[in-house]
Order: C-alpha cells, then structure tokens, then sequence
C-alpha cells in the first residue's frame, strides 16, 4: 500500500433515495502526500465540499474507500472517527467560524480541550507564525475577516494535524488578502509536513499549489495546468 | 434570561418566607405545645375541630390510662376579642390549661399562671401590639377582666390570633357566657375542646374507642384551625406553578440560546469535539449561569424580605424552606436546560461545510 496521508479510491456519493438522487462524488480518486497542497475548482455544485467532508470523515462515502494516513475510514465507529477528526484532520472554513465568545488564543486551545492530542503546538508560539500575536486577546468579532482566517487556520493547526481541509478560505478576502492567506495555508503545509486539500474558486491564488484538480458534476479530473 | 431566574428566585423567597410567616400566623400556638394529639368531640369535622369541638372532661381521665400516654390534660380553646385598660384592643385566641398540667407555658417576662382565676400569660406578638404585664384585658363578650401576669418569649398565634393561656375554669366561664354574678350551672366546668395528650407511641383509635373521641395528631390538628388549610394550599400550588414555570423559561432558554449556537457546536463536531463534549460543556455553563442567577436572586429576595418582615404582614425568613426553594429552582433548572441541550445530540458538524455557500 502506499504512504500518502490522503487517499480517495473510487469514492461516490449519492444524496438522497428513490428516484430523486444526486451524484454529489462519481468516482473520485485523489492521493495528496505531506507536504503536498493540492487544490479543487470547479463550478457551484460540482461536489467540492462534498469531497472535503468525505475526506473528513464526515460523510460516509456511498462506495469507494478513503484511507487517512493509511487507516481506512470505512472501518472506524462514529467515536472513533470523532477521534482522528480530533487529532488526524484539520478544518479551515470559509468565514467566520470562529467560537464567538472565545479570544483569539483560547480559540487555538480548544480543540485542546476536546480531548487528549499528542504533543500539541503551543498555542501562543502558533499565532506568532501567522502573524497574529498582537491581537491575542481579540475576539471573533473584533478581528477582520483576513485576520480570522489567520486565527482559523492555526486552530486548524494547533493539533498537528497530518491532513488539513480547506474550504473556499477566501471568499470573504480581497485580492491582497486572499494571496496571504493562501500563501500562509502553502508554508504551513510544506513547513509542517501536511497534505492540504483546498477547495477554492480564486483562480489567482492557484499558484501556490502543487497541484490543481478540476471537478465537474462529481467528477474530479486529472491534473490541469496553472 | 438570568435576570427572569433571578426574578424567579427572588418570588420563592417572598413566597417561602410568606408560606412561613402564614403557618406561624396560623399555628405557631399549637407548634409550640408539647402534646402530641389532641382528641376531639368524635363526630365534629375535622376543618372545624378546634371552634366545634365540645365534650365532657371526663375522657382526660380515661386518656390518662391508655397505653403510652405519659399526659392528659383538659384543652379549651376560644377565640374572644378584648380592650386592655389602656384601650388597646386585642384579639386573643384563649386556651384554657390547668395552670399544673404539662401544657402550662413557660413565661420570658413577669410570672407563670399560678392558678388565681383572672391571671391570662400572652404571646410575645401581643407584646409587641401594646400589652404588657399588669394590664387587664375585658373581654368583650362577657366583661370578664383578665389580668396580664406574664408574657411568652415567642410567637405564639393560632388562626392568625395571639394566644393567651388562662386557667380552664375562667375559660369555662368565658367560653359559657357567664357574666358577672351569675349562676353558674355545674355542667359549664365538665366541658372542653379536647383532651391534650403526650406520648410518643399511643396506638390513637384505641384510646379513640375507649374514650369516645376522635384522635388527631398536632401535625394534622393544624389543618383543624382556622383558615389554614386554604391558605397552604394555595402558596402551595404558587410554588408549585413557579417551579414549573422556572423550568420552562429556563428550558425554552437554553433551546434558544442552543440553536444560535448551531454553527458553533458544527464547527466543534468537525474539529472532533464530542458529543459528550459538546453536552458537558452546556450543561456546566447552565448550571453557572443558573447558580449565578439564583444567588443574585436569593440575595435580593432576602433583602426584600427583611424589609417586608419588618411590616405586619406574615412573614418569615427561614433557612430551612428557602434552601428547598432555592435548590429545586436549581434542579428543575438543569432538567429544563438539560432537555435543551440534547438539541446538541442532532447538530451535523457538515453544517460547517454546507454554510459555504
Ligand atoms: N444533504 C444533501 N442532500 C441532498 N443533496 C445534497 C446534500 N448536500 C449536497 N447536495 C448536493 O450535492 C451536490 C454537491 O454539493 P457540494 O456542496 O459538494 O458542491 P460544491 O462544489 O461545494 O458547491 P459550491 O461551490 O456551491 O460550494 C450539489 O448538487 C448539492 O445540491
Ligand atoms: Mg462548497
């Protein structure tokens, strides 16, 4: 078998029962390896967050089989895929998914909180590598939107994740923004040794990634040029 | 919504301490009696047993006798309204003793009753209206003037009335209507409202059928006095009606808050927080926020009450009922927060995801 931290082998989803179904994934099969950060685009639709959530052990894929860091997902319990969700995978979401009460920094410690993770980042030491040190204290609200996707991404990375799953990280970012945020979600992967699937729809910020998949009405295609 | 748990908290106290302050008003006078039972005419209803009730002593002597029974005494109670010679007027709850039997009651000022006929020992509260020892009260009813010899250290009330202890002949008297150089017929001195008995295992239908009375024990004798019954039972169905009503708003509060917190609790699953996680961690911050309220309501609740205990109104701050109050408010709380919460239990961590849109 192979090494790669992600693995989607033949993996569809079908939503929905009886005649009214969606093929939201048709045998997809993605391999993104450490240090790899690979991006999806595609039109509305196509299935991209459902790739991520298949990815994430979020969904259970209706046929095929995804393999994180060389565990197959199909045969984990609901707790225990809770589990590698905990200390295997990172989520970084579009916008504003931050825990309202919380500040930046207790932001990073809650996924700590959750459960036990094996040699955590420090918190603190983290904001300071996205460049957020100085708003430590600020909650979600009183930050801007290119400054919580900093704070997202880092609680996204707190538990040393081996595979981090981003969802369109700047659709709420203008052209600057969008090309350090993406730019910082590229150092992290290679810097930290994680496999990075981001789905996006920013054209501009392809350059980053190692590679660019296409997906269509479920379907992923291979590699296209940037 | 922690300020309607306080609210909430600050209308238990008022009422625990309005629940208390009812049941001195009302039976303070019997609480504070050592008999056990009282055995009463055998057929009067038992709502009006103490103003009904009317009997021939002699069942004392056959009380006596029963098994258990350390005391007997002879008990008349009468309800008569009074002007004391420096024109104060009073209503008294007279209970007619044997000056020598156990229920004599102990005096914090002046003397005990020493069996002179016109001698009458009142409640602290009558003090507190303007009588004090060496007054002479007349009762209106008949013009028999008794002589304050002596006052109780406590509230002792029955019915809403302060009581005043008084030799049982004089009561008799009272209580027959004898004026002023009347004839007295000797049946008058047979009668009584009921035999007070001490013993702590008296098997109660036996001496029942023996003397020919109907038992109660003090605890069920309270409902025999006036007004008592109605006014527990409705504070009671208040309280009742404000616990259910706390955990409602606090339920309804926590679904609320719960579904704003929808996106939140995704982004949390997603992340790996658990379930158990997730139920822990809203369970632990209703409960602060409970606690938080409640004791602000409580301590509120207190100082209104304070100010309220100062009035004439009944009422008594008590720590025993309010630490009840205060801890149902609490438990029923967290049952209405925690059947919010398991809301948390259906929240889909793709909503994380799905949001993107
Ligand atoms: N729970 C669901 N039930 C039924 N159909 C669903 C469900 N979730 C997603 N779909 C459908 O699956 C398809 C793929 O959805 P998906 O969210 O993956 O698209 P996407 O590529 O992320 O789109 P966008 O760019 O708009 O975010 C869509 O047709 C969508 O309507
Ligand atoms: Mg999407």
């Amino acid at each position: 078998m192979t090494d790669h931290s992600v693995v989607l082998d033949q993996v569809s989803l079908v939503h929905g029962d009886g005649d009214e179904t969606i093929t939201a994934l048709d045998s997809v099969g993605l391999e993104v390896d450490r240090g790899e950060i690979v991006a999806i685009v595609g039109p509305s639709g196509a299935g991209k967050s459902s790739l991520l959530a298949v990815a994430g052990g979020l969904l259970r894929p209706t046929s095929g089989t995804v393999r994180i860091g060389g565990v197959d997902l199909a045969g984990l319990n609901r707790r225990r895929l809770t589990e590698l969700r905990r200390t295997r995978i990172g989520f970084v979401f579009q916008t504003n998914n931050l825990v309202p009460a919380l500040n930046a920094v207790d932001q990073l410690r809650l996924p700590l909180t959750f459960g036990k993770v094996e040699n955590p980042r420090e918190p603190r030491k983290l904001l300071e590598e996205v460049g957020m040190e100085h708003k430590a204290k600020r909650r979600g609200h009183q930050l801007s939107g290119g400054e919580r996707q900093r704070i997202g991404i880092a609680r996204a990375l707190v538990t040393r994740p081996q595979v981090l799953l981003v969802d369109e990280p700047t659709a709420a970012l203008d052209r600057q923004r969008s090309q350090d945020i993406v730019a910082l979600l590229a150092h992290e992967t290679r810097a930290q040794g994680v496999a990075t699937i981001m789905v996006t729809h920013d054209h501009d910020v392809l350059h980053h990634c190692d590679r660019v998949h296409e997906m269509i009405d479920g379907k992923l295609a291979t590699p296209v040029s940037r | 919504m922690g300020s309607v748990v306080a609210l909430i908290a600050i209308l238990m106290v008022l009422l625990s301490g309005l629940s208390v302050g009812l049941v001195n008003d009302g039976v303070s006078g019997l609480q504070r009696m050592k008999a056990t039972s009282f055995a009463f005419q055998e057929d009067v209803g038992k709502d009006a047993a103490f103003s009904r009730s009317v009997f021939d002593r002699e069942a004392v002597g056959v009380w006596a006798e029963q098994d258990g029974v350390e005391q007997a005494a002879p008990f008349g109670n009468a309800l008569v309204n009074g002007k004391t010679d420096r024109d104060v007027d009073i209503d008294l709850a007279l209970f007619g003793i044997e000056p020598e039997s156990f229920l004599a009651p102990e005096v914090a000022q002046g003397t005990a009753l020493s069996g002179a006929p016109d001698e009458v020992v009142i409640s602290a509260t009558a003090a507190e209206e303007g009588v004090d020892v060496g007054d002479v009260i007349t009762v209106e009813q008949t013009g028999a003037e008794l002589r304050v010899v002596g006052v109780m250290g406590e509230q002792h009330t029955f019915g809403h009335v302060d009581v005043g202890y008084l030799p049982l002949r004089t009561w008799q008297e009272i209580r027959a209507g004898v004026r002023e150089g009347d004839q007295v017929p000797d049946r008058v001195y047979e009668e009584i409202t009921a035999v007070a008995v001490l013993g702590a295992d008296v098997d109660l239908p036996a001496g029942d059928r023996a003397a020919g009375t109907k038992s109660l024990t003090t605890e069920e004798s309270f409902g025999a006095s006036p007004g008592y019954t109605a006014e527990t039972s409705t504070l009671k169905l208040i309280q009742g009606f404000l616990y259910a009503i706390s955990a409602l708003v606090v339920g309804a509060f926590f679904t609320v808050l719960t579904i704003q917190r929808k996106q939140e609790i995704s982004v949390m699953r997603a992340l790996g927080a658990s379930t158990a996680y997730l139920l822990r961690d809203s369970l632990i911050q209703s409960l602060i926020l409970l606690v938080a309220s409640a004791a602000v309501g409580v301590g509120a609740g207190l100082a209104l009450g304070a100010a309220v205990s100062t009035t004439a109104m009944p009422f008594a701050l008590e720590a025993g009922p309010i630490a009840v109050a205060t801890v149902s408010l609490l438990v029923l709380g967290m049952v209405g927060a925690a059947v919010a919460v398991v809301r948390i239990v259906r929240v889909d961590p793709l909503t994380a995801l799905g949001e993107n849109r």
